[in-house]
């Protein structure tokens, strides 16, 4: 969902990951909540973001949405890249400037410094 | 069909809306009419005042009525009305004719009952209250009585014309009403959520009771996505969480939203200690430039927030107030400090502040999705600032002001996306975006300023020392 948005920059989506500690949550599956959110990920970026982050799972082309209500093993899958992968310490970088947005306890630093305003 | 709605006697302004919003999640405007129209009908019972709790209101079915009433924080009951009168006498004859087929089915030998008597504005002893439904022998309650779980819970209640009322509205002559309950607020709700008892606060943590009803006001509900731009210690998300929402929080202070207070005492926390689900994500990140990536929009089913409008808590945004007046040039932080730099922030005039949060919800929001805030009022005579924020992209539903102090209120707005987010209006937001970066001083220091209305000595008090 984030970019980049330093001043000047037109390129900043994706952010790159630069993976140091992923973590593992347990969260209750919500198969509404999945239905809804799907239509409005950029599934390439999802993907390679599940894949940096180890998980191999998710296809590169983006699914039918059919396949959400029929097949619960992938529902399952996407679940799990979806809410269950943590980056917990890390960083985004931006594509363009190779700028750093550091992640640390799950929580990533978006702020912008006085001279990228 | 016509149901008695008993409110609790608070937040009057708060108690209608309330049920609308809740109304209209649970289904009752099937025939899809605008947002500013889903407004159910009501009707005071004969002499009582317009602040009183007892309202009739027509719902669409029992089943949306229960719904309502079980969700609702305001709501003391809803009940299936079987008579009312202005004497015991009258009251008798009402229920008496009342139709069979509306009673018989809940007064069977297979079901539980329980009859309340409830006397609003006195008290009244427990002979005289047993004496009352012993008049009641008229009806043929044929089931089991059972007090603690009963299948069917029966209410009886008398308005006094009395002249201590114990701070409820004058009834000008005295009703009385039987009824059948047909859902009423979870009173458990509020002792177990309440901020006393929570692992994280913070000065500006949103107090349980009015959380939950913003949380109805945005119709949080399983499946939908809640996203608060100044989430704080996460009070509003918590309640939006109850109610089955996924949410999502950002801030500009990244101490309040990482670290909190220690590894067991922070936003992740408050949920927890519910066993409520985590939030999907939480960020830091500066409302006035928010780093979503180009082309995404209508994400979010409900936005619901307390900005930072300068009374308890100064808003921030990125920039530097030295910066932004143009005291001194953009520096460049050293790169051996820009790991742990906490960037300068300036200080987030109001305007810009709500100018931000309706474009945000303008864009993110979707179609039909509620944004859902506090917008502060001064009380003050010479105040010209009566209408609310608007924007081409919402509808304002509903209104409910909450009086602070003599000087000022908050009122809670909620306004509905009703038309898309468009190329012109993005670009007439970054336009005035920029207008606001280049009159920061002066949005400041001439705007108005809430805090020193607020704050400032009255100026009566003033007047009458110069005259000494």
């Amino acid at each position: 969902m984030l970019s980049s948005n330093i001043k000047g920059v037109t390129n900043g989506f994706p952010l790159k990951i630069q993976v140091e500690k992923v973590v593992e949550k347990q969260v209750e599956i919500n198969h509404d909540f999945l239905r809804n959110i799907f239509p409005k990920i950029d599934w390439k970026a999802f993907s390679d973001a599940s894949r940096i982050m180890g998980y191999d799972e998710m296809p590169e082309e983006p699914p039918e949405p059919s396949v959400l209500e029929s097949n619960v093993e992938f529902l399952g899958k996407f679940h799990h890249a979806l809410l269950e992968l943590h980056l917990e310490e890390g960083a985004l970088l931006c594509p363009e400037t190779g700028r750093k947005f550091p992640v640390n306890k799950g929580i990533p630093n978006m702020l912008l410094l006085e001279d990228e305003v | 069909m016509w149901y008695l709605c008993v409110f609790y006697h608070r937040l009057l302004d708060y108690r209608k809306p309330e049920v609308e919003s809740l109304a209209d999640l649970f289904g009752a405007f099937e025939d899809k009419r605008r947002p500013g129209n889903r407004v159910l009908q009501w009707r005071l019972p004969q002499h009582h005042h317009p602040d009183s709790p007892f309202y009739f209101v027509d719902l669409p079915s029992e089943d949306v009525a229960k719904n309502v009433a079980n969700r609702s924080i305001l709501v003391k009951g809803i009940y299936e009305l079987w008579g009312e009168g202005g004497s015991y006498e009258e009251l008798e004859e009402a229920v008496k004719s009342y139709p069979d087929e509306r009673k018989l089915p809940y007064l069977g030998s297979e079901s539980t009952f329980k009859i309340t008597v409830d006397s609003f504005g006195k008290v009244m002893s427990l002979l005289e209250q047993n004496e009352r439904i012993r008049g009641l022998s008229y009806i043929s309650f044929k089931g089991r009585v059972n007090l603690k779980n009963p299948d069917h819970n029966f209410w009886l209640m008398e308005t006094d014309d009395i002249a201590t009322n114990n701070g409820l509205p004058p009834v000008a002559q005295r009703r009385i009403f039987f009824g059948r309950e047909v859902g009423g607020a979870d009173r458990k709700l509020l002792p177990t959520y309440q901020l006393k008892s929570r692992n994280y606060l913070g000065p500006t943590a949103m107090d349980a009771e009015m959380a939950f009803l913003m949380a109805n006001q945005a119709q949080a509900a399983p499946g939908k996505l809640v996203y608060d731009p100044f989430v704080g210690t996460g009070s509003i998300l918590v309640s939006a969480a109850h109610f089955g929402a996924m949410t999502m929080g950002a801030d500009i202070d990244i101490r309040v939203v990482r670290d909190g207070r220690g590894p067991d005492r922070n936003v992740w926390s408050n949920f927890k200690q519910y066993g409520l689900p985590m939030p999907i994500a939480l960020l830091r990140a500066d409302n006035n430039l928010p780093p979503w990536r180009p082309g995404l929009k209508e994400v979010f089913d409900a936005i619901i927030c307390d900005p930072p409008y300068g009374v308890r808590a100064g808003g921030r945004k990125s920039g530097g107030r030295k910066l932004l007046k143009g005291v001194i040039g953009p520096y460049t932080v050293p790169d051996d400090k820009r790991a742990d730099h906490i960037p300068s922030t300036a200080p987030y005039s109001l305007a810009e502040c709500v100018h931000d949060l309706l474009d945000l919800a303008a864009r993110m929001l979707v179609i039909g999705g509620r944004l859902v805030f506090f917008y502060p009022v001064s009380r003050e005579e010479d105040s010209c600032e009566d209408h609310f924020p608007e924007h081409p992209c919402f509808e304002l539903v509903a209104t409910s002001e909450q009086i602070l102090s003599s000087r000022y209120s908050r009122v809670l707005l909620t306004m509905v996306k009703t038309s898309s987010y468009t190329e012109e209006l993005a670009l007439a937001a970054w336009m005035k975006h920029l207008e606001f970066k280049a009159n920061h001083s002066k949005w400041l220091e001439e705007g108005k300023n809430l805090h020193s209305s607020v704050f400032s000595p009255a100026e009566t008090e003033q007047r009458i020392k110069a005259q000494i």
